[in-house]
Protein backbone atom coordinates (compact mmCIF):
# COMPACT_ATOMS: atom_id res chain seq x y z
CA UNK A 1 0.00 0.00 0.00
CA UNK A 2 1.54 3.60 -0.97
CA UNK A 3 0.24 6.28 2.00
CA UNK A 4 0.05 9.18 -0.13
CA UNK A 5 -0.18 10.11 -3.97
CA UNK A 6 2.73 12.47 -3.52
CA UNK A 7 4.80 9.22 -3.54
CA UNK A 8 4.18 8.42 -7.04
CA UNK A 9 3.61 11.58 -9.02
CA UNK A 10 6.15 11.81 -12.21
CA UNK A 11 9.35 13.64 -11.99
CA UNK A 12 8.33 16.60 -13.50
CA UNK A 13 5.30 16.92 -10.84
CA UNK A 14 8.01 16.53 -7.63
CA UNK A 15 10.07 18.77 -9.61
CA UNK A 16 8.00 20.76 -9.76
CA UNK A 17 5.95 21.05 -6.38
CA UNK A 18 10.01 20.96 -5.37
CA UNK A 19 11.17 24.38 -7.00
CA UNK A 20 8.21 26.61 -6.02
CA UNK A 21 8.24 25.37 -2.40
CA UNK A 22 12.49 25.76 -2.27
CA UNK A 23 12.10 29.71 -3.95
CA UNK A 24 9.29 30.01 -0.79
CA UNK A 25 11.71 28.36 1.67
CA UNK A 26 14.82 30.66 0.18
CA UNK A 27 13.15 33.74 0.25
CA UNK A 28 11.61 33.11 3.66
CA UNK A 29 14.82 32.23 5.12
CA UNK A 30 16.61 35.08 3.90
CA UNK A 31 13.91 37.29 5.50
CA UNK A 32 13.56 35.69 8.74
CA UNK A 33 17.08 34.38 9.58
CA UNK A 34 19.80 36.85 9.78
CA UNK A 35 22.70 34.00 10.16
CA UNK A 36 21.10 32.55 6.62
CA UNK A 37 20.71 35.92 5.43
CA UNK A 38 24.34 36.48 6.08
CA UNK A 39 25.89 33.51 4.38
CA UNK A 40 24.10 34.02 1.47
CA UNK A 41 25.18 37.72 0.84
CA UNK A 42 28.85 36.15 1.21
CA UNK A 43 28.01 33.92 -1.25
CA UNK A 44 26.82 36.76 -3.53
CA UNK A 45 23.35 34.96 -3.75
CA UNK A 46 20.22 36.24 -3.29
CA UNK A 47 16.72 34.51 -3.77
CA UNK A 48 15.96 35.86 -6.77
CA UNK A 49 19.04 33.80 -8.11
CA UNK A 50 16.85 30.19 -7.79
CA UNK A 51 15.37 29.93 -10.37
CA UNK A 52 15.80 26.23 -11.52
CA UNK A 53 16.63 23.25 -9.33
CA UNK A 54 19.87 23.53 -10.51
CA UNK A 55 20.46 26.88 -8.99
CA UNK A 56 19.70 25.55 -5.39
CA UNK A 57 23.73 24.61 -5.83
CA UNK A 58 24.69 28.61 -5.79
CA UNK A 59 23.59 27.96 -1.96
CA UNK A 60 26.07 27.85 1.03
CA UNK A 61 25.60 24.73 2.49
CA UNK A 62 24.67 24.82 6.52
CA UNK A 63 26.49 22.23 8.51
CA UNK A 64 26.44 21.12 12.12
CA UNK A 65 28.61 23.55 13.37
CA UNK A 66 25.89 26.47 12.75
CA UNK A 67 23.85 24.70 14.61
CA UNK A 68 26.37 25.27 17.17
CA UNK A 69 26.65 28.93 16.65
CA UNK A 70 23.45 29.59 16.44
CA UNK A 71 22.32 27.49 19.87
CA UNK A 72 19.39 27.35 20.67
CA UNK A 73 17.41 29.24 18.01
CA UNK A 74 19.55 31.00 16.11
CA UNK A 75 18.41 29.48 12.85
CA UNK A 76 14.83 29.31 13.62
CA UNK A 77 12.70 30.46 11.36
CA UNK A 78 9.39 30.74 12.61
CA UNK A 79 8.52 33.25 15.93
CA UNK A 80 8.82 30.95 19.03
CA UNK A 81 5.28 31.62 19.42
CA UNK A 82 4.35 29.77 16.77
CA UNK A 83 6.62 26.61 18.39
CA UNK A 84 4.57 23.77 19.45
CA UNK A 85 7.02 21.20 20.27
CA UNK A 86 10.87 21.67 20.80
CA UNK A 87 13.86 18.50 20.92
CA UNK A 88 16.98 18.24 21.34
CA UNK A 89 19.69 15.16 19.72
CA UNK A 90 22.97 14.02 21.55
CA UNK A 91 25.02 16.95 22.66
CA UNK A 92 28.04 16.40 20.82
CA UNK A 93 30.39 19.37 22.61
CA UNK A 94 28.67 19.95 25.66
CA UNK A 95 25.48 21.58 23.83
CA UNK A 96 22.91 19.69 22.38
CA UNK A 97 21.67 20.36 18.95
CA UNK A 98 17.78 22.41 19.13
CA UNK A 99 15.19 21.80 16.63
CA UNK A 100 11.65 22.97 16.98
CA UNK A 101 8.61 22.84 15.06
CA UNK A 102 5.41 24.73 14.57
CA UNK A 103 1.99 22.93 14.34
CA UNK A 104 2.56 22.94 10.18
CA UNK A 105 5.38 21.01 11.01
CA UNK A 106 4.26 18.72 13.31
CA UNK A 107 1.36 17.44 10.44
CA UNK A 108 4.06 17.19 7.54
CA UNK A 109 6.11 15.16 10.54
CA UNK A 110 3.28 13.18 11.26
CA UNK A 111 2.46 12.43 7.46
CA UNK A 112 6.13 11.85 6.29
CA UNK A 113 6.12 8.86 9.21
CA UNK A 114 3.17 7.52 8.15
CA UNK A 115 4.33 7.34 4.38
CA UNK A 116 7.75 4.99 5.57
CA UNK A 117 5.34 3.38 8.18
CA UNK A 118 3.05 2.29 5.13
CA UNK A 119 6.20 1.56 2.84
CA UNK A 120 7.32 -0.68 5.75
CA UNK A 121 4.16 -2.38 6.06
CA UNK A 122 2.26 -1.15 8.53
CA UNK A 123 -1.41 -0.33 8.46
CA UNK A 124 -4.69 0.69 10.85
CA UNK A 125 -4.52 -3.13 11.94
CA UNK A 126 -1.47 -2.77 13.81
CA UNK A 127 -0.48 -2.75 17.12
CA UNK A 128 2.67 -0.76 17.29
CA UNK A 129 5.23 -0.97 20.28
CA UNK A 130 7.36 2.03 20.19
CA UNK A 131 10.40 0.43 21.80
CA UNK A 132 12.51 3.81 21.48
CA UNK A 133 13.56 5.84 24.37
CA UNK A 134 10.87 8.81 24.73
CA UNK A 135 12.03 12.42 25.78
CA UNK A 136 14.08 14.64 23.78
CA UNK A 137 15.00 12.01 21.26
CA UNK A 138 12.81 12.91 17.89
CA UNK A 139 12.29 9.05 17.07
CA UNK A 140 10.04 7.65 19.82
CA UNK A 141 7.43 10.79 19.06
CA UNK A 142 7.92 10.81 15.53
CA UNK A 143 7.26 7.10 15.01
CA UNK A 144 4.53 7.54 17.69
CA UNK A 145 2.22 10.10 15.95
CA UNK A 146 3.06 8.94 12.45
CA UNK A 147 1.85 5.84 12.80
CA UNK A 148 -0.88 7.09 15.01
CA UNK A 149 -1.87 9.22 11.99
CA UNK A 150 -1.96 5.48 10.26
CA UNK A 151 -4.69 4.54 12.59
CA UNK A 152 -2.53 2.02 14.42
CA UNK A 153 -2.68 1.90 17.89
CA UNK A 154 0.16 2.53 19.59
CA UNK A 155 1.91 0.94 22.71
CA UNK A 156 4.42 3.63 24.43
CA UNK A 157 6.47 1.50 26.00
CA UNK A 158 9.93 3.34 25.69
CA UNK A 159 13.11 1.21 26.17
CA UNK A 160 14.65 -0.90 28.92
CA UNK A 161 12.81 -3.54 31.09
CA UNK A 162 12.92 -5.77 28.47
CA UNK A 163 11.29 -8.70 30.17
CA UNK A 164 8.05 -6.61 30.43
CA UNK A 165 7.81 -5.32 26.82
CA UNK A 166 8.10 -8.87 25.86
CA UNK A 167 5.15 -9.45 28.02
CA UNK A 168 2.98 -6.33 26.57
CA UNK A 169 4.28 -7.87 23.18
CA UNK A 170 2.80 -11.02 24.37
CA UNK A 171 0.13 -9.96 26.37
CA UNK A 172 -1.24 -7.18 24.02
CA UNK A 173 -0.84 -8.86 20.68
CA UNK A 174 1.56 -6.58 19.13
CA UNK A 175 1.92 -6.86 15.47
CA UNK A 176 4.86 -3.91 14.53
CA UNK A 177 8.03 -3.13 16.55
CA UNK A 178 9.60 -0.38 16.53
CA UNK A 179 13.52 0.04 17.63
CA UNK A 180 17.11 0.38 16.61
CA UNK A 181 18.31 -2.73 14.72
CA UNK A 182 20.63 -3.81 17.68
CA UNK A 183 17.32 -3.24 20.28
CA UNK A 184 15.21 -5.27 18.35
CA UNK A 185 17.95 -8.16 18.44
CA UNK A 186 17.95 -7.72 22.22
CA UNK A 187 14.57 -8.13 22.71
CA UNK A 188 14.86 -11.35 21.06
CA UNK A 189 17.67 -12.74 22.73
CA UNK A 190 16.26 -11.93 26.10
CA UNK A 191 13.00 -13.91 24.98
CA UNK A 192 14.88 -16.90 24.41
CA UNK A 193 16.56 -16.61 27.43
CA UNK A 194 12.66 -16.75 29.53
CA UNK A 195 11.63 -19.54 27.05
CA UNK A 196 9.79 -16.98 23.87
CA UNK A 197 10.25 -17.25 20.64
CA UNK A 198 10.10 -14.31 19.14
CA UNK A 199 8.97 -15.94 15.48
CA UNK A 200 6.46 -18.62 17.03
CA UNK A 201 5.14 -17.03 19.84
CA UNK A 202 4.93 -13.60 19.37
CA UNK A 203 2.54 -11.55 16.76
CA UNK A 204 5.19 -9.07 15.37
CA UNK A 205 5.41 -9.32 11.98
CA UNK A 206 6.78 -5.92 10.67
CA UNK A 207 9.69 -4.40 12.08
CA UNK A 208 10.13 -0.88 11.34
CA UNK A 209 13.85 -0.18 12.25
CA UNK A 210 16.04 3.16 12.62
CA UNK A 211 17.89 5.77 14.51
CA UNK A 212 21.01 3.27 13.54
CA UNK A 213 22.75 2.07 10.78
CA UNK A 214 21.38 -1.50 9.88
CA UNK A 215 23.93 -3.81 7.47
CA UNK A 216 22.75 -6.34 5.72
CA UNK A 217 24.13 -9.10 7.77
CA UNK A 218 22.02 -7.47 11.29
CA UNK A 219 19.04 -8.11 9.15
CA UNK A 220 19.45 -11.76 8.30
CA UNK A 221 19.68 -12.07 11.98
CA UNK A 222 17.13 -10.56 12.64
CA UNK A 223 15.20 -12.73 10.24
CA UNK A 224 16.58 -15.32 11.73
CA UNK A 225 15.14 -14.13 15.10
CA UNK A 226 11.75 -12.68 14.46
CA UNK A 227 11.15 -15.24 11.54
CA UNK A 228 11.84 -15.31 7.99
CA UNK A 229 8.60 -14.02 6.65
CA UNK A 230 8.89 -10.87 8.84
CA UNK A 231 8.64 -7.46 7.37
CA UNK A 232 12.05 -5.67 8.33
CA UNK A 233 12.83 -2.58 7.08
CA UNK A 234 14.96 0.75 8.25
CA UNK A 235 14.25 4.00 8.03
CA UNK A 236 16.23 7.31 7.59
CA UNK A 237 16.36 10.84 9.60
CA UNK A 238 17.98 12.98 11.77
CA UNK A 239 17.01 15.34 14.11
CA UNK A 240 18.27 18.40 12.60
CA UNK A 241 16.23 17.60 9.11
CA UNK A 242 12.87 16.42 11.03
CA UNK A 243 13.80 13.37 12.94
CA UNK A 244 12.46 10.04 11.26
CA UNK A 245 10.41 10.49 7.80
CA UNK A 246 13.28 11.95 5.87
CA UNK A 247 13.40 8.81 3.91
CA UNK A 248 12.33 4.57 4.56
CA UNK A 249 12.64 1.44 2.64
CA UNK A 250 9.69 -0.23 1.18
CA UNK A 251 9.61 -3.62 0.99
CA UNK A 252 11.35 -4.08 -1.86
CA UNK A 253 14.38 -3.39 0.03
CA UNK A 254 15.92 -1.21 -2.75
CA UNK A 255 16.67 1.51 -0.60
CA UNK A 256 15.04 4.22 1.35
CA UNK A 257 12.55 6.25 -0.70
CA UNK A 258 12.73 9.97 0.43
CA UNK A 259 9.92 12.00 0.89
CA UNK A 260 10.55 14.78 -2.26
CA UNK A 261 7.84 16.79 -1.79
CA UNK A 262 9.29 17.79 1.48
CA UNK A 263 12.77 17.31 0.83
CA UNK A 264 15.37 18.07 -1.53
CA UNK A 265 18.58 15.52 -1.63
CA UNK A 266 21.41 15.99 -3.44
CA UNK A 267 25.42 14.11 -3.10
CA UNK A 268 28.07 15.98 -2.89
CA UNK A 269 31.65 14.90 -3.30
CA UNK A 270 32.51 16.10 0.40
CA UNK A 271 36.06 17.14 -0.37
CA UNK A 272 35.11 19.58 -2.86
CA UNK A 273 31.21 20.15 -2.14
CA UNK A 274 30.57 19.94 -6.23
CA UNK A 275 27.32 17.97 -6.78
CA UNK A 276 27.46 14.47 -8.33
CA UNK A 277 25.58 12.74 -10.97
CA UNK A 278 22.57 10.71 -10.15
CA UNK A 279 24.22 7.15 -8.96
CA UNK A 280 27.54 8.62 -7.74
CA UNK A 281 28.56 7.69 -4.31
CA UNK A 282 29.05 10.74 -1.94
CA UNK A 283 27.98 12.74 0.94
CA UNK A 284 24.07 12.93 1.51
CA UNK A 285 22.80 16.73 1.62
CA UNK A 286 19.52 17.65 2.41
CA UNK A 287 17.27 21.15 1.92
CA UNK A 288 13.75 21.44 3.74
CA UNK A 289 11.71 22.84 1.58
CA UNK A 290 8.27 22.70 3.66
CA UNK A 291 9.46 23.56 7.31
CA UNK A 292 8.62 26.52 8.73
CA UNK A 293 10.63 26.50 12.22
CA UNK A 294 13.81 25.27 11.18
CA UNK A 295 14.33 24.72 7.45
CA UNK A 296 17.80 23.62 6.96
CA UNK A 297 19.21 24.76 3.46
CA UNK A 298 21.64 22.31 2.18
CA UNK A 299 22.52 20.36 5.03
CA UNK A 300 25.39 18.22 5.28
CA UNK A 301 24.27 15.18 6.74
CA UNK A 302 27.82 13.89 6.50
CA UNK A 303 26.10 10.53 5.31
CA UNK A 304 27.75 8.29 2.54
CA UNK A 305 25.07 6.58 0.23
CA UNK A 306 24.11 7.34 -3.14
CA UNK A 307 20.79 8.55 -4.86
CA UNK A 308 18.61 6.26 -7.13
CA UNK A 309 15.93 7.35 -9.65
CA UNK A 310 15.13 4.47 -11.58
CA UNK A 311 11.17 3.41 -10.81
CA UNK A 312 10.83 1.02 -7.39
CA UNK A 313 8.54 -2.09 -8.91
CA UNK A 314 6.47 -0.68 -5.12
CA UNK A 315 4.92 1.70 -7.46
CA UNK A 316 6.53 4.65 -6.18
CA UNK A 317 8.49 6.94 -8.12
CA UNK A 318 10.39 9.03 -5.21
CA UNK A 319 14.20 8.89 -5.43
CA UNK A 320 15.62 6.42 -2.79
CA UNK A 321 19.22 6.72 -1.39
CA UNK A 322 21.22 3.70 -0.84
CA UNK A 323 21.28 2.40 2.93
CA UNK A 324 24.35 4.39 4.54
CA UNK A 325 27.61 3.02 4.11
CA UNK A 326 29.65 5.21 6.48
CA UNK A 327 30.17 9.24 7.49
CA UNK A 328 32.51 11.36 5.89
CA UNK A 329 34.85 12.02 8.99
CA UNK A 330 35.56 10.08 11.62
CA UNK A 331 31.95 10.86 13.65
CA UNK A 332 30.83 7.01 15.60
CA UNK A 333 27.23 6.66 16.12
CA UNK A 334 27.51 3.82 19.19
CA UNK A 335 24.28 2.66 21.09
CA UNK A 336 22.37 6.30 18.89
CA UNK A 337 24.89 8.61 20.61
CA UNK A 338 27.48 10.54 18.46
CA UNK A 339 30.76 10.39 19.26
CA UNK A 340 33.81 12.31 17.66
CA UNK A 341 37.17 10.93 18.43
CA UNK A 342 38.25 14.20 19.31
CA UNK A 343 36.57 14.10 22.28
CA UNK A 344 37.91 11.20 23.06
CA UNK A 345 41.33 12.40 22.72
CA UNK A 346 40.33 15.74 24.52
CA UNK A 347 39.51 13.39 27.89
CA UNK A 348 42.68 11.43 27.12
CA UNK A 349 45.10 14.61 26.96
CA UNK A 350 44.08 15.74 29.70
CA UNK A 351 44.48 13.23 31.97
CA UNK A 352 47.98 12.33 33.75
CA UNK A 353 49.71 9.46 33.76
CA UNK A 354 49.05 8.14 30.00
CA UNK A 355 50.68 8.43 26.82
CA UNK A 356 49.00 10.63 24.25
CA UNK A 357 48.98 7.62 21.71
CA UNK A 358 45.17 5.62 21.97
CA UNK A 359 42.87 3.12 19.69
CA UNK A 360 39.09 3.41 19.37
CA UNK A 361 37.81 -0.13 18.99
CA UNK A 362 34.29 -0.11 18.42
CA UNK A 363 32.59 -3.85 18.26
CA UNK A 364 29.22 -5.52 18.62
CA UNK A 365 28.76 -7.81 21.24
CA UNK A 366 24.96 -9.39 22.05
CA UNK A 367 24.27 -6.97 19.20
CA UNK A 368 25.13 -4.25 21.36
CA UNK A 369 27.75 -1.43 20.59
CA UNK A 370 30.77 -1.22 22.62
CA UNK A 371 33.15 1.05 23.09
CA UNK A 372 36.87 0.45 24.09
CA UNK A 373 39.53 2.67 24.49
CA UNK A 374 42.67 1.44 24.38
CA UNK A 375 45.68 3.63 26.30
CA UNK A 376 49.03 3.14 27.11
CA UNK A 377 50.06 3.65 30.75
CA UNK A 378 53.07 5.61 31.38
CA UNK A 379 53.42 6.78 35.01
CA UNK A 380 55.74 4.73 36.62
CA UNK A 381 54.36 4.77 40.29
CA UNK A 382 51.10 3.30 39.00
CA UNK A 383 53.26 0.50 37.45
CA UNK A 384 52.83 -1.54 41.25
CA UNK A 385 49.78 -0.46 42.48
CA UNK A 386 46.45 -2.72 41.01
CA UNK A 387 44.96 0.37 43.25
CA UNK A 388 46.10 3.10 40.91
CA UNK A 389 45.66 1.17 38.01
CA UNK A 390 42.32 0.83 38.92
CA UNK A 391 41.78 4.52 40.08
CA UNK A 392 43.15 5.53 36.61
CA UNK A 393 40.93 3.03 34.68
CA UNK A 394 37.64 4.02 36.71
CA UNK A 395 38.75 7.79 36.02
CA UNK A 396 39.00 7.69 32.86
CA UNK A 397 35.84 5.40 32.39
CA UNK A 398 33.86 8.33 34.30
CA UNK A 399 35.20 11.61 32.14
CA UNK A 400 34.47 9.59 29.06
CA UNK A 401 30.58 9.18 30.76
CA UNK A 402 30.45 12.82 30.81
CA UNK A 403 32.19 13.94 27.81
CA UNK A 404 30.17 11.29 25.19
CA UNK A 405 27.32 10.48 27.97
CA UNK A 406 27.96 7.38 27.18
CA UNK A 407 29.54 4.08 28.47
CA UNK A 408 33.15 2.77 27.56
CA UNK A 409 35.80 0.03 28.32
CA UNK A 410 39.17 1.39 28.64
CA UNK A 411 41.87 -1.20 28.74
CA UNK A 412 45.57 0.01 29.97
CA UNK A 413 48.18 -1.61 27.92
CA UNK A 414 52.48 -1.16 28.27
CA UNK A 415 53.99 2.30 26.33
CA UNK A 416 54.57 1.46 22.79
CA UNK A 417 51.94 -0.99 22.13
CA UNK A 418 50.26 1.20 19.80
CA UNK A 419 50.19 1.30 16.58
CA UNK A 420 52.63 4.55 15.86
CA UNK A 421 51.61 6.43 12.58
CA UNK A 422 53.51 9.03 9.97
CA UNK A 423 51.22 11.51 9.19
CA UNK A 424 47.59 11.00 9.84
CA UNK A 425 46.64 8.72 12.25
CA UNK A 426 44.14 5.73 11.93
CA UNK A 427 42.86 5.73 15.58
CA UNK A 428 39.34 3.90 15.38
CA UNK A 429 39.16 0.86 14.67
CA UNK A 430 35.22 -0.18 13.52
CA UNK A 431 34.69 -3.65 13.31
CA UNK A 432 30.98 -2.88 12.80
CA UNK A 433 31.74 -1.60 9.43
CA UNK A 434 32.52 -5.44 8.11
CA UNK A 435 28.81 -6.12 9.35
CA UNK A 436 30.96 -8.73 12.17
CA UNK A 437 29.44 -9.83 15.09
CA UNK A 438 32.24 -10.27 17.70
CA UNK A 439 29.54 -12.21 20.03
CA UNK B 1 66.26 -2.86 54.70
CA UNK B 2 64.35 -2.93 51.35
CA UNK B 3 64.51 -5.47 48.77
CA UNK B 4 64.33 -4.30 45.32
CA UNK B 5 61.32 -6.07 43.47
CA UNK B 6 60.76 -5.58 39.80
CA UNK B 7 57.39 -4.78 38.66
CA UNK B 8 56.08 -4.96 35.20
CA UNK B 9 52.84 -3.62 33.75
CA UNK B 10 52.01 -6.69 31.51
CA UNK B 11 48.15 -6.51 29.18
CA UNK B 12 46.62 -9.38 28.86
CA UNK B 13 48.04 -10.86 25.57
CA UNK B 14 49.20 -14.15 23.80
CA UNK B 15 52.85 -13.95 24.44
CA UNK B 16 53.37 -10.83 26.72
CA UNK B 17 54.68 -12.61 29.65
CA UNK B 18 57.23 -14.87 27.54
CA UNK B 19 58.45 -11.61 26.00
CA UNK B 20 59.45 -10.15 29.77
CA UNK B 21 60.92 -13.27 31.08
CA UNK B 22 62.80 -13.12 27.62
CA UNK B 23 64.81 -10.05 28.34
CA UNK B 24 65.63 -10.93 31.83
CA UNK B 25 67.18 -14.45 30.83
CA UNK B 26 69.01 -12.90 27.85
CA UNK B 27 70.58 -10.62 30.48
CA UNK B 28 71.41 -13.09 32.60
CA UNK B 29 69.58 -12.38 35.25
CA UNK B 30 68.02 -14.91 37.51
CA UNK B 31 64.67 -14.59 38.99
CA UNK B 32 64.06 -15.88 42.76
CA UNK B 33 60.32 -15.35 42.53
CA UNK B 34 57.86 -14.55 40.51
CA UNK B 35 54.08 -13.29 41.39
CA UNK B 36 51.02 -12.50 39.45
CA UNK B 37 47.74 -12.28 40.14
CA UNK B 38 44.55 -12.99 38.07
CA UNK B 39 42.67 -10.21 36.31
CA UNK B 40 40.93 -9.93 33.09
CA UNK B 41 42.80 -6.52 31.35
CA UNK B 42 46.17 -6.32 32.43
CA UNK B 43 48.05 -7.63 35.55
CA UNK B 44 51.41 -6.50 37.29
CA UNK B 45 54.32 -9.05 37.19
CA UNK B 46 56.42 -8.90 40.10
CA UNK B 47 59.50 -10.40 40.51
CA UNK B 48 62.41 -10.21 42.60
CA UNK B 49 65.40 -10.81 40.64
CA UNK B 50 69.36 -11.18 41.26
CA UNK B 51 70.03 -7.63 39.15
CA UNK B 52 67.04 -5.83 39.42
CA UNK B 53 68.47 -2.42 38.46
CA UNK B 54 70.12 -3.92 35.37
CA UNK B 55 66.45 -5.98 35.06
CA UNK B 56 64.77 -2.79 34.66
CA UNK B 57 67.08 -0.93 32.00
CA UNK B 58 66.59 -4.12 29.83
CA UNK B 59 62.89 -3.92 29.96
CA UNK B 60 62.26 -0.29 29.50
CA UNK B 61 65.10 -0.50 26.34
CA UNK B 62 62.56 -3.06 25.25
CA UNK B 63 59.75 -0.71 25.54
CA UNK B 64 58.20 -2.46 28.98
CA UNK B 65 56.41 -0.43 31.51
CA UNK B 66 58.72 -1.64 34.42
CA UNK B 67 59.70 0.31 37.84
CA UNK B 68 61.16 -0.40 40.97
CA UNK B 69 59.78 -1.07 44.50
CA UNK B 70 60.55 -1.41 47.87
CA UNK B 71 59.16 -4.63 50.24
CA UNK B 72 60.70 -6.61 52.43
CA UNK B 73 61.98 -9.73 52.81
CA UNK B 74 60.95 -11.20 55.85
CA UNK B 75 62.79 -14.62 56.73
CA UNK B 76 60.65 -17.86 58.00
CA UNK B 77 61.17 -20.81 59.54
CA UNK B 78 59.24 -23.66 57.88
CA UNK B 79 56.96 -24.36 61.38
CA UNK B 80 53.72 -23.68 62.54
CA UNK B 81 52.30 -20.17 63.10
CA UNK B 82 55.10 -18.48 61.61
CA UNK B 83 53.34 -16.86 58.87
CA UNK B 84 50.96 -15.60 61.97
CA UNK B 85 53.82 -14.38 63.67
CA UNK B 86 54.57 -11.63 60.73
CA UNK B 87 51.05 -10.83 60.16
CA UNK B 88 50.35 -10.43 63.81
CA UNK B 89 53.34 -8.05 64.00
CA UNK B 90 52.28 -5.95 61.47
CA UNK B 91 48.51 -6.03 62.34
CA UNK B 92 49.86 -4.82 65.57
CA UNK B 93 51.60 -1.59 64.19
CA UNK B 94 48.28 -0.82 62.56
CA UNK B 95 49.55 -1.38 59.36
CA UNK B 96 48.05 -2.84 55.73
CA UNK B 97 49.91 -5.44 53.87
CA UNK B 98 49.60 -4.69 50.62
CA UNK B 99 50.50 -8.10 49.05
CA UNK B 100 52.70 -10.13 49.42
CA UNK B 101 54.13 -13.55 48.43
CA UNK B 102 56.60 -16.33 49.17
CA UNK B 103 60.22 -16.83 47.72
CA UNK B 104 62.02 -19.99 48.20
CA UNK B 105 65.17 -20.31 46.75
CA UNK B 106 68.41 -22.60 47.82
CA UNK B 107 69.40 -21.15 51.40
CA UNK B 108 66.72 -18.40 51.11
CA UNK B 109 62.98 -18.68 52.01
CA UNK B 110 61.16 -15.32 52.92
CA UNK B 111 58.28 -14.05 52.40
CA UNK B 112 58.22 -10.71 50.16
CA UNK B 113 55.82 -8.16 51.90
CA UNK B 114 54.33 -4.93 50.70
CA UNK B 115 53.40 -3.18 53.97
CA UNK B 116 51.33 0.24 53.92
CA UNK B 117 54.51 1.73 55.80
CA UNK B 118 57.45 -0.21 54.84
CA UNK B 119 59.96 1.80 57.30
CA UNK B 120 57.64 1.31 60.39
CA UNK B 121 56.88 -2.35 60.10
CA UNK B 122 60.69 -3.07 59.39
CA UNK B 123 61.00 -1.84 62.47
CA UNK B 124 58.58 -3.51 64.07
CA UNK B 125 59.60 -7.21 62.43
CA UNK B 126 63.02 -6.54 63.60
CA UNK B 127 61.68 -5.64 67.32
CA UNK B 128 59.72 -8.17 67.10
CA UNK B 129 62.74 -10.61 66.79
CA UNK B 130 62.44 -12.29 63.50
CA UNK B 131 65.11 -11.07 60.39
CA UNK B 132 65.11 -9.63 56.91
CA UNK B 133 67.01 -9.97 53.90
CA UNK B 134 68.86 -6.96 52.50
CA UNK B 135 69.03 -6.22 49.31
CA UNK B 136 72.66 -7.18 49.04
CA UNK B 137 71.41 -10.95 50.04
CA UNK B 138 69.38 -11.40 47.94
CA UNK B 139 70.87 -9.96 44.32
CA UNK B 140 73.45 -11.87 44.69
Amino acid sequence: MIWAKEETMSREEIEKIQLERLKETVQRVYGSVPAYRRKMEEAKVAPEDIRTLKDLQKLPFTTKQDMRDNYPYGLFAAPLKKLRRIHASSGTTGKPTVVGYTEHDLEVWRECVARLAVAAGGSEDDIAQICFGYGMFTGALGLHYGLEKVGAAIVPSSTGNTEKQLMYMKDFGTTLLVATPSYAMRIAEVAKEIGIDPAKDLKVKTLVLGSELMTEAMRKELHKAWGEDAKITQNYGMSELMGPGVSGECLELNGMHINEDHFIAEVIDPKTGEVLPAGEKGELVVTCITKEALPLIRYRTRDITRLMYEPCPCGRTTARMENLSGRTDDMLKIRGVNVFPSQIEEVLINTDGIGPNYEILVQREHHSDILTIRVEVEAEGMMDSYRALEALERSLKERLRKMLGLDCRIQLVSPNTLQRFEGKAKRVIDLRKEGKESV
Amino acid sequence: MFVKQLSVFIENREGRLEQVTDVIRKENINILSANMADTTEYGVLRMVVSDPVRARAALVEKGFSAMLTDVLAVKLVDQVGELHRLTHIICSQGLNIEYMYALASKDRRAMMVKASDGETAAKAILEGGMELYSNEEMCR
